[in-house]
């Protein structure tokens, strides 16, 4: 395994972080290091094995759906009480659309 | 100096508030005036909520004085780890982009435990977002051990731990995704429980990895963890992965009668340990021996490939869900910003620290393009063999006793430069929370230096209440 900066730099912006450059170096070499103790797992042989997405136990009938029932919302001042920016009742972001 | 705490119980106080030995306002009062005192030796608080607590205390008051069971939690003191929102009350996740956000609402565990009649002082700190093993990942500086001030209180429920073992806090709300619980518990010397996933609500508990997260107690007592677990514990439909299976009355297993129980030494557990802990979790076992417990080795051999797995798929699932702090709608935002994506960049840059940023890095390149399957679904494979370790040891035993951690409270700094150490110190921890498990850590002794070590207890799905029948047998004998 080898992490090269360029990869970091791809990595990063596929997560919306910006890194510096200092970052961006040790960011190679931790990973690098992370993956390789990864590799690990190609030991084993698991081509038969289902992969466990959840943990599963056997108990009753967990229902997923609650029942139909009205309530009162978060109320339009709550939700946007701790926006870094709000406006008319909505978030407000950097214009995203140019003319 | 001593804590107004000192020698009580959830049933201590209880029995104070009943003979009128002092009321819920005046255990609180003094209580916070002790925490805002202490709390400068260990940064364990965050900060204090002094408002709600005594809100909490009047309406314990109030029922008492009118003949009303005042509820099984009445007038005890307890500190919430700042991952769990609480209605009106700062919660940061210990990270800069949470430093001035007040949640609208409150988590399920933190409405349940004030309706039993807890009375919450503040907010326990804690490593970014969860994500650490010796609390110093805050963005609001880390903790310090109660225990051993130059050491770290564990993570990355470390406040949690501190405020149990200062007496500033009777018990606490913490989160366990990889340990951050039982660690935390051990380095500290308190009782701390991640139950089975699923046990607990999660409404209301900062996301970090979905499949894994857990919200569980601290206490200084096996009672008294049991008592807060009780009543935090069961289905709540605003968790669609809360269980709906019955909570069995804890309180009915801590009889001491543990004879017959067969106990499991997992063999991959006692190697690579420090020699001390050790030799404390063996004389535990002899000890649960003398009580009548048959002990036996069993083997849980994919053990060794635990940390690699248990890191791609907590990291995985925290890149996916920390993309929710952008700078929109409750984060602090980056001032510096022209565009949508520039904004959305430099917040996330601006605002996370490195270990965020690192598990970020890392979950993200394990779900890119063409790397899926050669990490994200092989550590989904092999969390299967990990699980069905457990599965099969459990035919054989009843209960399975361990080291938490290969070593004791480590110093602030020690392992900072080197991140795979620190997660390689998560070995012990890490398999409960992958099989999903419940799983605790309880007092078994000190180093010759006097730092606490802890033994583990783990037990099959749902069978808190053998977990507890075991844990507080050990601890009335080991008294």
């Amino acid at each position: 395994m080898k992490i090269t900066e360029e990869q970091v730099r791809y990595v990063a912006d596929l997560a919306n972080l910006r890194l510096s450059n200092e970052e961006i170096a040790r960011m190679a070499r931790d990973l690098d290091e992370i993956l390789t103790h990864m590799e690990k797992l190609n030991e084993l042989d698991t081509d038969n094995v289902e992969p466990m997405a959840q943990v599963l136990f056997e108990t009753g009938e967990t229902a997923t759906l609650r029942a139909d029932k009205e309530k009162t919302p978060l109320s339009n001042q709550e939700a946007l009480a701790c926006a870094p920016l709000a406006g008319g009742g909505y978030f407000k972001v950097p214009k995203v659309i140019e003319r | 100096m001593s804590s107004p705490l000192d020698g009580l119980t959830i049933a201590g106080i209880r029995k104070g508030l009943e003979e009128r030995k002092f009321s819920a306002t005046e255990l609180a009062t003094e209580t916070l005036r002790h925490a805002r005192e202490e709390n400068p030796k260990t940064n364990a608080y965050l900060h204090f909520c002094p408002e709600r607590a005594l809100e909490a205390a009047r309406r314990v008051d109030e029922r008492i004085a009118q003949g009303e069971d005042p509820g099984p939690l009445a007038g005890v003191p307890v500190a919430v780890k700042d991952v769990i929102v609480t209605r009106g009350v700062r919660t940061t996740c210990g990270s800069r982009l949470l430093e001035n956000y007040i949640p609208p609402y409150d988590a399920t565990a933190v409405a349940r435990l004030e309706q039993a009649g807890g009375m919450i002082l503040g907010k326990a700190n804690c490593d970014e977002f969860a994500m650490g093993s010796s609390n110093e990942n805050s963005a609001f500086g880390p903790v310090r051990n109660p225990v051993a001030p130059d050491r770290v209180p564990g993570g990355s429920s470390g406040g949690s731990a501190a405020v149990v073992a200062q007496g500033t806090a009777l018990v606490s709300l913490g989160s366990d995704t990889g340990g951050s619980i039982r660690q935390p518990a051990s380095f500290c010397g308190v009782t701390g429980v991640t139950p089975t996933y699923g046990r607990v609500s999660r409404y209301g508990l900062a996301a970090f990895a979905s499949s894994l997260d857990h919200i569980g107690p601290f206490a200084r007592t096996v009672a008294d963890a049991a008592t807060l677990l009780q009543v935090i514990a069961g289905r709540d439909e605003m968790d669609s992965t809360s269980a709906a299976a019955p909570v069995e009355d804890y309180g009915k297993a801590l009889t001491g009668d543990v004879r017959g129980m067969k106990i499991g030494l997992p063999k991959e557990y006692f190697s690579g340990l420090a020699s001390e802990t050790g030799g404390l979790i063996q004389s535990a076992a002899e000890c649960l021996q003398r009580l009548g417990c048959e002990i036996m080795e069993v083997s849980l051999p994919h053990t060794q490939y635990a940390i690699a797995a248990y890191y791609i798929i907590c990291t995985a699932e925290a890149s996916s869900n920390l993309a929710r702090y952008d700078g929109v709608r409750y984060t602090s935002r980056s001032t510096s910003s022209g565009t949508l994506s520039e904004m959305y960049r430099n917040t996330r840059g601006e605002g996370f620290g490195s270990e965020c940023k690192r598990r970020i890095m890392l979950g993200t390149y394990v779900l890119s393009h063409g790397y899926y399957d050669a990490y994200y679904l092989k550590a989904q494979k092999v969390r299967s063999l990990i699980a069905g370790d457990f599965h099969k040891a459990f035919e054989k035993v009843d209960a399975l006793i361990t080291p938490v951690s290969p070593f004791p409270a480590f110093k602030l700094g020690e392992k900072l430069a080197d991140p795979l150490e620190m997660y390689l110190s998560d070995i012990y921890t890490i398999t409960g929370d992958l099989a999903g498990i419940p799983c605790m850590s309880v007092p078994c002794g000190k180093t010759a230096e006097g730092l606490p070590v802890g033994m583990q207890i783990l037990t099959r799905h749902f069978d808190e209440a053998g977990m507890f029948r075991l844990a507080h047998a050990y601890e009335q004998a080991a008294r």
